[in-house]
């Protein structure tokens, strides 16, 4: 019955639209009822359509650009949130869409699988989470100038917080430290470089050795547990989310990091695509701006239309334009026709800015169509 | 042991810092050392640092002993009497400067009345904290830093008489206001900088309310009597300058009538104000293209073989004439010579500039306003005394930018025009706000500086009671007149064949990147090629090697430099930029071949 005209609809309308229709129809409706109800709707989304020949790009470009320029003033009265530093604002949105590959402040929003959301023992999960190295568990480091040795007294409380005991230590140190004799003595670690050395190379090994990876996630700076509706997640400053998905009491499905590269390497660059409309609609949010969607999307599409990441630079996106006067136009323009000479390039003059350069009608709009008739 | 440092350079240590500070700025009071001598104990670091070096700021400041300033009552009586002088008082002790590093132990009270046993010194006055002109705004500690400080910029900018001696000058450029006033509400600063042997405003009744929506977003309204009346009215006087310059070869420039057969010769018309020494007279009206002063130069480039040619023995022409849109009155007239002997004659044009609409006015509290609409006297609201107000000033200029000092000022006028008296207005010591309203509720009027107004055009009575006072107005160089422009058709450049820019060349206005933008989004992309069309120009192209072609005009024959004239060629229309772009191609060594294609 009614579904039968649901179905002769599918295709013709987006699911998204159809399911919506389906949820708010009246309990009690004829199929006549529904089937005009689809009917205008068809009609409106038609009408809501794009048009050939509309500027669909520089639209995007001209809404997101006039409203990044209300917020170069806005952008410094919004710094830190909840202890934890972010770049907000213009910086944040140009780091996005330039497709940097290291991030002034990146982040992981780390979801748990239950029974570990609920919040018991959250800082333990989340201590263990957080990169540790030798330095954070000690406390004190000395040089045994006799022996030639380096001791390493442990804090015991640190340790016993982060759930690991001195066997543990030994073990990450013994590995960090190749060809080096480690042994446990009381709440101490003494740690005998494998050949003998002088005073000075002991103090270098002295500076590495604090640098030796124990626990946690490489690259996890800072964690924040935090209470998001019924569940805790935890916060991170720093992100590696391959090593994070290893572990077992992460929520693979809803784990997320603001860095684009590494959800495209990860997750792949779909996920990629997503991230970055989520991460610029964050930006645009925050500072109280309102811009549809679509305009992201079809920027997050042109960056990630290759399989990989092409920020909006002379490097990226302008790089693979096919036009050399286009290119040309957008910085760096000697370097363009030269290189386009050396191999005897060709523009056919197919996009905007070549057919303004040359006072030709753009093709764009009502530049776009021609008038074919027979040549008598 | 305290290290002690002149000038930054260690020069040795003392026991006991504090008493090594306290005896150098003792000796400084007595006189044994330069008044310029500043030194500062650092307790943190412990070590003290002597300067005496050049380029510190410094500012004098009254010592105070006990409590007590040691200037006193018979300082300032010999002081008035002209017995001493400032310098007496900087050797005596009594004033002395402080720079950046003393004034971090110095402890410096505002007022005599603030003086306690701990203070070292007191301020000569409050206001010296402030430049001149942030002094020249009354009542500055009623409103925001920021709006004193615009007031005090747009002060720099008034129309004003700025030097007696102006009708013997020859100033570039200047411009003179007709009946200038001096200030009711005013500060010390006024007296200190002789403001009214140079003033540059005038004092008129401004009524806060809106008229008729002309004075929104910060217009104003202003009325055509007050105007008629010499309200802003001032000059603008503009010089132009020739003289008689020589040349190599016993040739010189001659200022006269130039002959007709001169090359570059105008027209009659334009040398009609000239007399017969080829300057014009004094009171002539000029308008665009007249000449002022008529001259004529030997050819430019003289050569031996030029002598028989008789073309280029003729001189040209380099007269001074009124560029476009330049207008006005010959004013004055000076003949006379210059460093070398050689003549020289300058030209003072005037041109009388009459409040019109656009033109830029301001309070002295950063409250300036473009003239929105000049309104009729008898149009104007009227109180019920009958006055009617010279400016209406929207109220919406008031609550964001909260100058309140705009609103005392309006109160203190008032009263000062009322009581026929000037108010003290000087920053942090002005008369109260308070002693201003009972003065003005003993004056007959409504305290609050309000009062019932009358619909000008109607005579209706007006619901609100409309805040009324008098103000002191400047009326700023930023006129009109000078900035005016449109253009149609005009000059272009000689490379790009672009139109100039810019108003003294008649210049076109500039449709830019963001401006192109607007028309690609709206898909108007003929209409786009259109605006773009300033340099359009055909150009013959080789179908064989794609290069630009030649067209010969006397034989009416197309041609390719590079494959002769048995090839196809082609007219194209393209823009004479990119034509350009393309020659600078082929000067870098890169082929820009163009393939042309039917259209359709």
């Amino acid at each position: 019955m009614v579904e039968t005209i649901f179905k002769s609809f599918k295709g013709k309308l987006p699911d998204k639209i159809l399911d919506d229709v389906r949820e708010n129809l009246p309990s009690k409706i004829t199929k006549d009822k529904v089937k005009k109800i689809l009917e205008q709707v068809k009609k409106e989304f038609d009408e809501m359509q794009v048009e050939a020949g509309e500027s669909v790009g520089l639209v995007a470009a001209e809404s997101i650009g006039e409203q990044g320029t209300q917020m170069t003033l806005n952008t410094f009265h919004y710094a830190g949130v909840a202890e934890m530093n972010v770049t907000v604002g213009l910086p944040r949105l140009i780091e996005i869409l330039d497709g940097r590959k290291t991030l002034s402040t990146p982040m992981m929003e780390v979801y748990l699988k239950p029974p570990y959301n609920k919040g018991k023992d959250i800082k333990k999960i989340a201590l263990s989470i957080k990169e540790t190295k030798l330095d954070d568990l000690s406390a004190e480091f000395s040089i045994n100038i006799a022996d030639l040795i380096v001791e390493v007294v442990i804090n015991q409380k640190t340790l016993e917080l982060m759930g690991l005991d001195m066997k543990d230590v030994v073990k990450a140190v013994e590995k960090g430290m190749k060809d080096a004799e480690v042994k446990a003595k009381g709440d101490a670690i003494i740690i005998k470089p494998g050949k003998e050395e002088g005073i000075q190379e002991l103090y270098k090994l002295k500076e590495k050795i604090k640098e030796i990876h124990i626990g946690g996630i490489k690259g996890v700076k800072q964690v924040l547990p935090v209470r998001r509706g019924e569940e805790f997640i935890i916060i991170t400053a720093g992100s590696n989310l391959k090593v994070a998905f290893d572990k077992e009491y992460v929520d693979e499905e809803r784990t997320t990091t603001n860095n684009i590269h590494e959800v495209a390497e990860v997750l792949g660059i779909e996920a990629a695509r997503q991230t970055i409309i989520n991460e610029v609609l964050k930006v645009i949010e925050n500072q109280g701006l309102n811009i549809d969607k679509r305009h992201m999307m079809l920027v997050a599409d042109m960056m990630c239309n290759t399989g990989t990441i092409k920020g909006i630079t002379r490097y990226g996106v302008v790089s693979r334009k096919s036009s050399v006067l286009a290119r040309a136009s957008f910085e760096t323009p000697i370097k363009h026709i030269i290189s386009a000479a050396l191999v005897g390039e060709r523009d056919n003059l197919t996009s905007v800015v070549e057919n303004v350069m040359l006072n030709q009608p753009v093709p764009v709009g009502t530049g776009l169509p021609g008038l074919i008739t027979k040549a008598k | 042991m305290t290290e002690v440092f002149i000038n930054s350079k260690f020069k040795g240590e003392v026991d006991d810092p504090k008493k090594f500070v306290d005896s150098i700025i003792e000796e400084r009071r007595k006189g044994n050392l330069s008044y310029n001598v500043n030194v500062v104990y650092d307790e943190e670091s412990d070590l003290i640092n002597v300067d005496c070096s050049k380029g510190r700021l410094v500012r004098p400041l009254i010592v105070v002993k006990n409590g007590k300033p040691t200037l006193t009552d018979k300082h300032i009586s010999q002081l008035e009497k002209g017995e001493i002088e400032w310098e007496d008082l900087l050797k005596q002790g009594v004033i002395e400067y402080l720079d950046a590093a003393e004034e971090e132990n110095a402890y410096v009270a505002f007022f005599e009345h603030e003086l306690t046993p701990e203070h070292t010194h007191l301020e000569i006055h409050p206001l010296s904290l402030l430049g001149l002109t942030a002094s020249l705004v009354p009542y500055g500690n009623f409103s925001h830093a920021v709006r004193i400080a615009i007031g005090s910029k747009n002060q720099k900018q008034a129309i004003g008489f700025y030097a007696s001696n102006f009708a013997v000058r020859m100033d570039m450029d200047v411009n003179l206001l007709h009946y200038p006033q001096t200030p009711l509400v005013r500060s010390i600063m006024y007296d200190i900088a002789d403001y009214d042997k140079h003033p540059s405003g005038q004092n008129i009744v401004v009524a806060v309310m809106s008229y008729k929506g002309y004075n929104i977003e910060d217009a104003i309204v202003i009325n055509k009597g007050s105007v008629d009346r010499g309200f802003g009215r001032s000059s603008y006087f503009r010089p132009a300058v020739s003289e008689e310059l020589r040349y190599a070869g016993g040739l010189t420039d001659e200022i006269c009538i130039p002959d007709k057969d001169i090359k570059g010769y105008k027209s009659e018309v334009d040398y009609r104000h000239l007399e017969e020494e080829g300057v014009i007279y004094p009171e002539a009206k000029v308008a665009e293209g007249d000449v002022l002063i008529g001259k004529t130069s030997p050819p430019r480039f003289l050569s031996s073989m030029d002598e028989y040619n008789l073309t280029s023995n003729i001189r040209r022409e380099s007269s001074v004439s009124l560029k476009h849109g330049e207008h006005g009155v010959v004013d004055f007239v000076l003949l006379t010579e210059n460093g070398e002997g050689n003549k020289l004659v300058q030209v003072r044009l005037r041109d009388l500039r009459i409040p019109e609409i656009g033109d830029k006015f301001t309070s002295r509290h950063g409250q300036k306003g473009v003239i929105g609409m000049l309104v009729p006297h008898s149009d104007m609201p009227f109180t019920a005394s009958g006055i009617t107000p010279d400016l209406c000033f929207s109220p919406h200029g008031i609550p964001s930018r909260m100058t309140i000092s705009h609103l005392i000022e309006m109160v203190g006028a008032k009263v000062g025009a009322l009581a026929g008296r000037r108010i003290e207005g000087t920053t942090f010591t002005a008369e109260p706000e308070k002693a201003l309203r009972e003065e003005l509720k003993r004056l007959g009027f409504r305290d609050n500086g309000t009062e019932t107004m009358y619909n000008g055009e109607t005579g209706e009575q007006m619901l609100a009671k409309v805040y009324i006072g008098n103000m002191f107005y400047l009326k700023l160089k930023h006129m009109v007149a000078n900035k005016l422009h449109a253009r149609a058709r005009g000059p272009i450049q000689l490379l790009t064949r672009q139109p100039t820019e810019g108003r003294a060349k008649e210049g076109g206005l500039r449709l830019g990147e963001m401006e192109k933008d607007t028309f690609v989004a709206h898909g108007a992309s003929l209409l786009l090629k259109e605006r773009f069309d300033s340099d359009k120009t055909l150009v013959p192209v080789c179908e064989q090697c794609g290069l630009l072609a030649v067209f010969n005009e006397y034989k009416n024959k197309m041609y390719c430099p590079v494959c002769g004239d048995n090839v196809e060629i082609n007219t194209v229309e393209i823009s004479y930029a990119f034509k350009l772009m393309l020659d600078e191609f082929k000067s870098l060594g890169v082929y820009p071949k163009i393939e042309l294609k039917d259209k359709f």
